[in-house]
């Protein structure tokens, strides 16, 4: 109860500041034309296809969907560090969170209550795709069910850099710092996966089986392994369990 | 209410609160004294389980800090020193949010909001945003939100700092308003003297993070205050004042007599009496009958700030403000 009471409030937070237009635009901008490149290549591709006389299979899945939710994933590292590092860092520069803290919530309410406000504002930013998608329908027959698929994998790898730049807010008062170190820290999760294209050692693929993007990969193809969804959900448990922890230490500390 | 016992709070290197030990009845208002970093507002973040206490024990209405934050946590109101508000939230949305993270019941929230919105006069602001109220107005919703679900204690932390002399007023009857109906014990920090005196039952002086004394305010100054100590004003010319002076050195009762500055046609004194003694009849009758008019007499209380300074002032403070003084005043100023 008293989470979707902070959950409400943060979201009120960030449709009163620039913040959340701001990030749903660029999304907006960047994944519309990610689209529009997409469509164009489809349909130049099926037209070469028709003036040669010949019939390559024209796959809307693998030539519009696949590339569009794998660019929606790495937009999201670029944009998520935006929406968390305000979570906390705000709070604590301003005292507000002394309210917080003296207030009969629990540390968890507080912490469940910004990420999910957090993820409120991701889904609406994701909603904005859904409506270029819908496009395609409109001209051709898609499956419908990867592109679920798709979406359930944007919104577990969304909460899991969610849950970590909610831990990075945590660890300071400056908005800006957060805000750079959680990008820094998104960017190396990113890069990880590449790991493993240099070498094979044992090494190579534990360090390329903590990147967050890698495990996207099925869910972009449509497919549903539960090997990445426990790894998402444990990235989740893992960044609010440490934000549950600096928020103690704080306490203890200062 | 509240009791703390060997309360002490220590940052990485140092201390902030050294073992206070003390105990607040229910319905008092109690003014916490101290200069600035003197350990109130730690004192005041251990007993609203915002900081954990290094050692000693802090209970609220007998539930521990420790033991039971929640519980704690659902009797207490706090102002801290900023009020904690956000600037994006128009009031009565604030007044709601705080509501409900305080557990008020979301039948009565309504009703809570504008009660709180009249007591602490912000119903006219209720539409407005809070980033673009000013200071005093923010103060108040900080107010507001200390009480809107009805706490037995109430913690402010320096309520009118920042604010400007109007608002302290305004702030001050509003604290004695809340303190009027009885259902509140209420802690207030400042370092503002005149503000306890005003407002306070009991007042706790600490400084360096120690108890210095706990009283209440009428027995604190009785207490450092053996002899009376009168101010007098006489009309006469200055060249009359080694007698006049004398004269009033003769009364019954005096111990010594300091000349102030003399201002056109006005011989101001200020006259110290024994241990116990009463001389202001004394003073009047030798003026009036040694043919001066009398323009002034009153009796000078100790204020709480020269309490204060007694108490919380080190002895290489003590020896250098003397130094200070005796540089500054060469006509004898008294003390």
């Amino acid at each position: 109860m008293n989470t979707f009471t902070v959950a409400r409030k943060e979201l009120n937070s960030y449709f009163r500041s620039p913040i959340a237009y701001g990030v749903m635009a660029f999304f907006a901008l960047i994944a519309g034309y990610f689209f529009y490149v997409a469509v164009v290549f489809f349909v130049r591709r099926g037209m070469e296809s028709a003036m040669m006389g010949q019939s390559f299979p024209m796959d809307m899945g693998e030539m519009i969907i696949r590339p569009l939710f794998s660019n929606i994933s790495v937009i999201g590292l670029f944009l998520i560090p935006m929406i968390t590092m305000r979570l906390f860092a705000e709070e604590k520069r301003t005292g507000t969170i002394e309210l917080l803290l003296t207030s009969p919530i629990s540390d968890l309410e507080i912490i469940l209550g910004k990420w999910l406000g957090a993820m409120v504002l991701y889904m609406a930013m994701l909603a904005i795709s859904a409506l270029s998608l819908s496009v395609l329908f409109v001209y051709g027959h898609p499956d419908w069910k990867p592109i679920l698929v798709g979406y359930l994998g944007l919104l577990l790898q969304g909460g899991c850099l969610l849950a970590i730049g909610t831990f990075i807010s945590n660890c300071t008062k400056n908005q800006i710092v957060a805000g750079v170190a959680g990008f820094a820290i998104m960017l190396l999760l990113w890069v990880l996966d590449w790991a493993s294209s240099f070498g094979t050692t044992v090494a190579d693929k534990v360090i390329s089986y903590l990147s967050v993007l890698q495990h996207f990969d099925t869910f972009s193809r449509g497919v549903l392994d539960t090997k990445d969804i426990v790894f998402y959900l444990s990235v989740i448990f893992v960044g609010l369990f440490l934000t549950a922890r600096s928020m103690e230490s704080l306490r203890w500390r200062a | 209410m509240i009791k703390v016992e060997g309360l002490t709070k220590r940052y990485a290197r140092k201390i902030a609160v050294d073992n206070i030990s003390f105990e607040v009845e229910k319905g008092q208002i109690v003014g916490f004294l101290g200069p600035n970093g003197a350990g109130k507002t730690t004192t005041m973040r251990v007993l609203t389980c915002f900081l954990p206490p290094t050692a000693g024990k802090a209970s609220v209405a007998g539930f521990d800090v420790l033991e039971q934050p929640l519980e704690v946590k659902r009797r207490i109101g706090y102002l801290p020193e900023t009020p904690p508000v956000y600037p994006e939230m128009e009031v009565h949305e604030y007044l709601e949010f705080v509501g409900r993270i305080k557990g008020v019941p979301k039948e009565q929230l309504a009703k809570r909001i504008a009660e709180v919105s009249e007591a602490c006069a912000v119903s006219d602001v209720r539409k407005t945003l809070i980033g673009k109220l000013s200071k005093g107005y923010r103060q108040r919703v900080g107010l507001a939100q200390a009480i809107i679900h009805n706490p037995d204690v109430l913690i402010l932390d320096e309520p009118t700092a920042g604010l400007d002399p109007h608002q302290i007023i305004e702030t001050r009857d509003l604290i004695k308003g809340l303190a009027a109906r009885g259902d509140h014990t209420i802690i207030l920090s400042t370092h503002i003297l005149p503000e306890v005196e005003q407002t306070c039952e009991r007042v706790i002086i600490i400084a360096k993070g120690k108890l210095v004394a706990m009283d209440t305010v009428a027995n604190l100054t009785s207490r450092l205050r053996g002899a009376e100590t009168v101010a007098v004003e006489v009309v006469a010319g200055e060249s009359e004042a080694a007698a006049v002076q004398r004269k009033l050195e003769q009364v019954a009762g005096v111990s010594r007599v300091l000349a102030n500055q003399h201002r056109e046609g006005k011989l101001s004194f200020t006259v110290e009496s024994l241990e116990g003694r009463t001389i202001r009849p004394g003073l009047a009758r030798a003026v009036i009958e040694s043919g001066w008019n009398l323009n002034e007499l009153h009796a000078v209380g100790l204020s709480l700030e020269e309490i204060f300074l007694q108490l919380t002032a080190s002895p290489e403070d003590a020896k250098q403000e003397e130094a200070i003084a005796a540089a500054a005043a060469p006509v004898g100023e008294s003390q």
